[in-house]
């Protein structure tokens, strides 16, 4: 796997979510109350919200635009909502977190 | 193409036809309908709860101006038809709007019988019909002087009751020697006298009104003995007469009612009547039960979906006094062929009597207690043969077949057809059948969906032993609603505790009060954060990660994920200067959309989330500060130009404005706060809609709240006169403070009011000086940390991660 370093975990409020920026689009990347990392499109299988904008509660996080609770880790909407977003591989090593970008490490290859 | 369909009134019956006509054919016909009264349907049967107090207007709308909205209905409010050209098919209203017609439905309903004595119109006399008749005697009650009632039936009593609730001193005036005497035979009759008089209310049966006198309004009555009984307000509720008027006019046939067949059918085959208005098999109704069986026929037949026939039948009458029960059904008058059975019990104060015929139950009186009211009329209905059963049959279903005698094994007794709620003629088996179909949980539901108590509410009891019945321990009509999944406390309980624990952090409160899930979720978070911030605005650290993210980063996220921003403009008013700055920013950032808001300020729509900080910085060079626009916070304080310009104007309402603007600004709140003040009552600031308003006269400064103009729309409600500037404001942040410490999140002024009553907040605003004051300095004290001004924070560095991305990763590989 192509891991590809972001940044540090310092980096993002604990219950929050930045923001990475790659030629597929934006990526959310969110740190839990226990400091575990998730990234996932940050585009809300609904319409499209900006999900790095929601609250996080647990591991979950509610879209900005409409209430949809999309979980972190499986990128499925929560409850009666239907609907996937895709996730992303994250590494933590110690503070430094990394991604793992499939299909652009195929193209830079 | 599309029928037109045209009603005449807008009441209760036309009102139940349109939503059977909407579900059974809901695009045939373009919908007009023209009532005489100013208003939406709404539950007539409820203005005695209104007048007594129990109830608000509100809580007792049928259909709310969206509804009408919804199903593209148009609704001409306040227009009488005042003719019917069956030969153009044209109706024409008193303001001179004709619309044409395909089919015509008359639902005129009655009016009230005006016994023509002299004095009858002199002002102060009422009748009891609508809410106008409600509000006038509202008005009169403030007297707290003496009311006389002329008639001691159903109507009369009701308004008895509710006059004297308000605290006036009441007598009634029955021209009969023993009320209700059309349903009640004289025992129950006596019984329900003693039960009257014992509130406080005076009763003279045999009272023949002479004439009502007075000197340019009402001064009292005169009885044909020549009693004088003084009063300054008379209601006049001696009975009802169809309004067939417009009816007559047309040429169409009446006699006490518009006459129409069984499937609600005028001599005019394009004209359809029904409600108090029409007579069908030589009956006219006063009691809705029949008129909604009269609108599932209506409603049919205009669907042409089903031959549906309208069949009489007797209605139960129950007087919807607080504390009196009181049932009358079908006959009860003495006859050789006829046999009854009685049950008294004086000092329980209870008296029942079944009038049999042939062994069958023709009518039924009952006093006091009223639970088998259901079941004996279900017998009546049924024709069911008594003998076997004779002995106990006065003691009510419960001592029948060896059942217990709680009440829950009586319903469960009940047949699956019995009737449980008359006006809507809801049986049994359709309420058991929603609640395990539709999976319902609660009164509301059952009302929403089946129609059963949601009418004049007495079965009320009846549908929660259903509930209960169906749904066993999972019904706990007591149960306040949670917060959210989270906890099973509900916001009371939660804002109660954080205070009596002196809970100051959010991990605090979820750890001590159990909070089920690691960090709660995006419904209870900003709830707890708001009623932190509210409590120790000196101690507690606002929690941004629980915070909406328009409040998070203080713009208004937009469906394309950009943001808006709007400045603060005090009081609506502007400068060359500060439009100039706006044109620039504008014009910098290529910001797509510039717009009057309909807050008096200025939209600046589309701004990329990166160039919030840059936007902010010359907006802030500028003089300005964040308009809060996404808070739940002090939005806006709208003014009109008052003294300074206007001739009508007779305080400085623009001056206010602003200084109102310039104190509260920056204060967090359950939910949004939206003010105006308006120079004058023609209030062109629209004071009277906001959650706090205020309306300058010359003698000072009316202070309104509670109004409503989103998702509701609702007038505000005066809370009191002040004479200067400074009581005005103190009132207003202590009432706001009030506000603040009590209602739940996301609850607007207008329903924290209702909730916890507008008397209750005029004692503590208004009447206690002491409270006044502390809640006015704890507002004062809570500013101190809040009025900051969030966008120059940001500017300085706050929060920068907000708005920039955290890495930027990919692009060159990809480039390679
Ligand atoms: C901009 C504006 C429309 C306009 O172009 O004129 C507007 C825009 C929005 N309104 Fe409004 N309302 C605007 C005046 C009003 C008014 C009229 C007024 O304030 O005089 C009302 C009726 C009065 C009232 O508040 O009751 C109004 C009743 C609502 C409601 C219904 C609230 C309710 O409890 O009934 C919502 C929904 C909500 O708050 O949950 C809402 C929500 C919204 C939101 C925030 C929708 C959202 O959640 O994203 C819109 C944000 C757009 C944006 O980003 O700017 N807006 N909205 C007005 C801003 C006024 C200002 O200067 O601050
Ligand atoms: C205080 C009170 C308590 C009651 N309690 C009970 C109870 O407990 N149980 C019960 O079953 N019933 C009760 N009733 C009776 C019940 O409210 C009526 O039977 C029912 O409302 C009649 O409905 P309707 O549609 O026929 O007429 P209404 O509801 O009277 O509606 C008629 C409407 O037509 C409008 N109108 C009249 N003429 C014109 C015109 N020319 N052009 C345009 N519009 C016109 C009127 O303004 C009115 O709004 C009570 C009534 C009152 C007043
Ligand atoms: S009415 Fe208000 S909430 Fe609705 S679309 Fe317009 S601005 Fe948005
Ligand atoms: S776009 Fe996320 S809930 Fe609608």
């Amino acid at each position: 796997m192509n891991w590809i370093a972001i940044g540090s975990i310092t980096d993002i409020p604990p219950r929050g979510a930045r923001c990475v920026e790659t030629p597929q689009g934006k990526i959310a990347v969110f740190r839990t109350t226990d400091d575990q990392v998730f990234a996932i499109d940050d585009h809300c299988p609904h319409k499209g919200g900006p999900l790095s904008q929601g609250i996080v509660h647990g591991a979950a996080v509610t879209c900005p635009l409409h209430n949809w609770v999309i979980s972190l880790e499986t990128g499925k909407a929560l409850g009666a909502d239907e609907g996937l977003v895709r996730t992303i591989p994250v590494k933590v090593e110690g503070e430094r977190l990394f991604i793992a970008l499939e299909a652009l490490a195929s193209k830079a290859a | 193409m599309t029928e037109k369909l045209v009603i005449i009134g807008n009441g209760m019956a036309p009102g139940r036809m349109l939503e059977h006509l909407l579900e059974a054919a809901p695009d045939r016909y373009a919908v007009t309908i023209f009532n005489a009264e100013p208003r939406v349907n709404y539950d007539r049967i409820m203005l005695s709860p209104v007048l007594s107090g129990e109830k608000a207007f509100e809580e007792i709308v049928i259909h709310g101006d969206g509804w009408y909205i919804k199903h593209g209905i148009t609704l001409y409010k306040g227009h009488r038809i005042v003719a019917i050209d069956r030969e153009a098919k044209t109706v024409t209203s008193d303001h001179g709007v004709t619309e044409s017609y395909d089919r015509l439905v008359i639902a005129t309903g009655s009016v009230p019988f005006i016994i023509p004595v002299p004095g009858k119109d002199l002002p102060g006399v009422l009748t009891y019909r609508d809410l106008d008749d409600v509000n006038a005697m509202l008005l009169a009650a403030q007297s707290r002087a003496k009311a006389v009632v002329i008639g001691g039936g159903l109507l009369g009593l009701e308004a008895a009751a509710g006059l004297k609730e308000r605290g006036m001193d009441v007598t009634v005036l029955h021209v009969m020697p023993t009320l209700m005497e059309r349903q009640l035979d004289p025992a129950a009759g006596y019984l329900l006298q003693k039960a009257v008089e014992a509130r406080g209310i005076k009763i003279m049966t045999k009272a023949n009104t002479k004439a009502i006198f007075g000197n340019g309004k009402v001064e009292g009555v005169e009885l044909m003995d020549g009693t004088i009984i003084p009063a300054t307000l008379v209601v006049m509720a001696v009975g009802i007469r169809p309004s067939i008027g417009l009816a007559k006019e047309a040429g169409l046939e009446v006699n006490r009612g518009i006459v129409v067949d069984d499937r609600m059918r005028t001599s005019d085959p394009a004209i359809m009547a029904l409600g108090e208005c029409a007579e069908v098999g030589g009956h006219v109704y006063g009691l809705v039960a029949p008129l909604y069986e009269m609108a599932r026929v209506a409603a049919a037949g205009l669907a042409n979906s089903e031959e549906r026939r309208f069949v009489h039948s007797d209605t139960p009458t129950k007087l919807k006094v607080t504390g009196i029960d009181l049932y009358s059904l079908g006959d009860f008058a003495d006859g050789e062929d006829r046999e009854e059975i009685i049950l008294r019990d004086a000092s329980a104060g209870i008296y029942k009597r079944v009038v049999l015929q042939d062994n069958r139950i023709i009518g039924t009186v009952l006093f006091g207690e009223t639970a088998d009211g259901a079941w004996f009329n279900d017998l009546k209905k049924k024709a069911t043969d008594i003998s076997e059963m004779r002995d106990t049959l006065i003691f009510g279903q419960a001592f029948q077949g060896g059942v217990s005698s709680d009440p829950l094994a009586a319903v469960a007794a009940l047949a699956d057809d019995a009737e449980i709620c008359g006006c809507n003629g809801v049986c049994k088996g359709k309420i058991t059948g929603a609640i395990t179909t539709k999976g319902l949980t609660g009164l509301d539901d059952v009302r929403a969906h089946t129609k059963a108590s949601a009418s004049c509410g007495s079965c009320t009891g009846l549908v929660e032993q259903l509930l209960r019945l169906t749904l066993g321990e999972a019904y706990n009509p007591a149960a306040v609603q949670p917060m959210c999944g989270c906890t099973s406390l509900g916001h009371d309980d939660v804002r109660r505790l954080i205070k009596a624990k002196g809970l100051k952090t959010i991990p605090a409160v979820m750890q001590e009060l159990e909070w089920k899930t690691s960090c709660g979720c995006a419904k209870c978070r900003p709830a707890l954060n708001y009623y932190l911030v509210c409590d120790w605005p000196d101690q507690y650290a606002d929690d941004y990660q629980s915070r909406f993210i328009n409040e998070r980063v203080h713009a208004n996220i937009q469906k394309d994920g950009t943001y808006s921003v709007v400045p603060r403009m005090w009081g609506g008013v502007t400068s060359a200067g500060e439009l100039r700055a706006i044109a620039d920013v504008v014009d910098k950032f290529e910001i797509p959309m510039v717009k009057v808001t309909g807050g008096q300020r200025i939209d600046m729509l589309g701004i990329r989330k990166e160039d919030l900080p840059a936007v902010w910085a010359d907006l802030g060079r500028a003089g300005f500060v964040s308009g809060h626009a996404y808070a739940k916070g002090l939005r806006t304080v709208k003014t009109c130009v008052g003294t300074d310009w206007c001739r009508f104007g007779t305080q400085d309402s623009t001056g206010l404005g602003i200084r109102i603007e310039k104190f509260m600004w920056g204060s967090w709140t359950p939910a949004k706060v939206k003010m105006a003040v308006s120079g004058c009552p023609r209030n062109c600031a629209e004071a009277t809609c906001k959650d706090v308003g205020v309306v300058c006269v010359d003698s000072g400064y009316e202070i309104h709240f509670a109004g409503a103009a989103g998702l509701d729309i609702k007038g505000t409600e005066v809370l009191g006169l002040v004479k200067t500037e400074d009581e005005a404001l103190e009132v207003i942040v202590a009432l706001v403070q009030m506000y603040r410490e009590q209602a739940r999140y996301l609850e607007r002024i207008y329903k924290w009011a209702k909730r916890i009553g507008t008397a209750e907040i005029k004692r503590q605003i208004l009447d206690d000086a002491d409270k006044r004051k502390a809640y006015y300095e704890r507002f004062v004290f809570s500013q101190k940390f809040a009025q900051v001004d969030p966008w120059s924070e940001r500017v300085s560095g706050k929060d920068k991660h907000e708005f920039r991305p955290m890495a930027s990763v990919g692009f060159a590989e990809a480039a390679e």
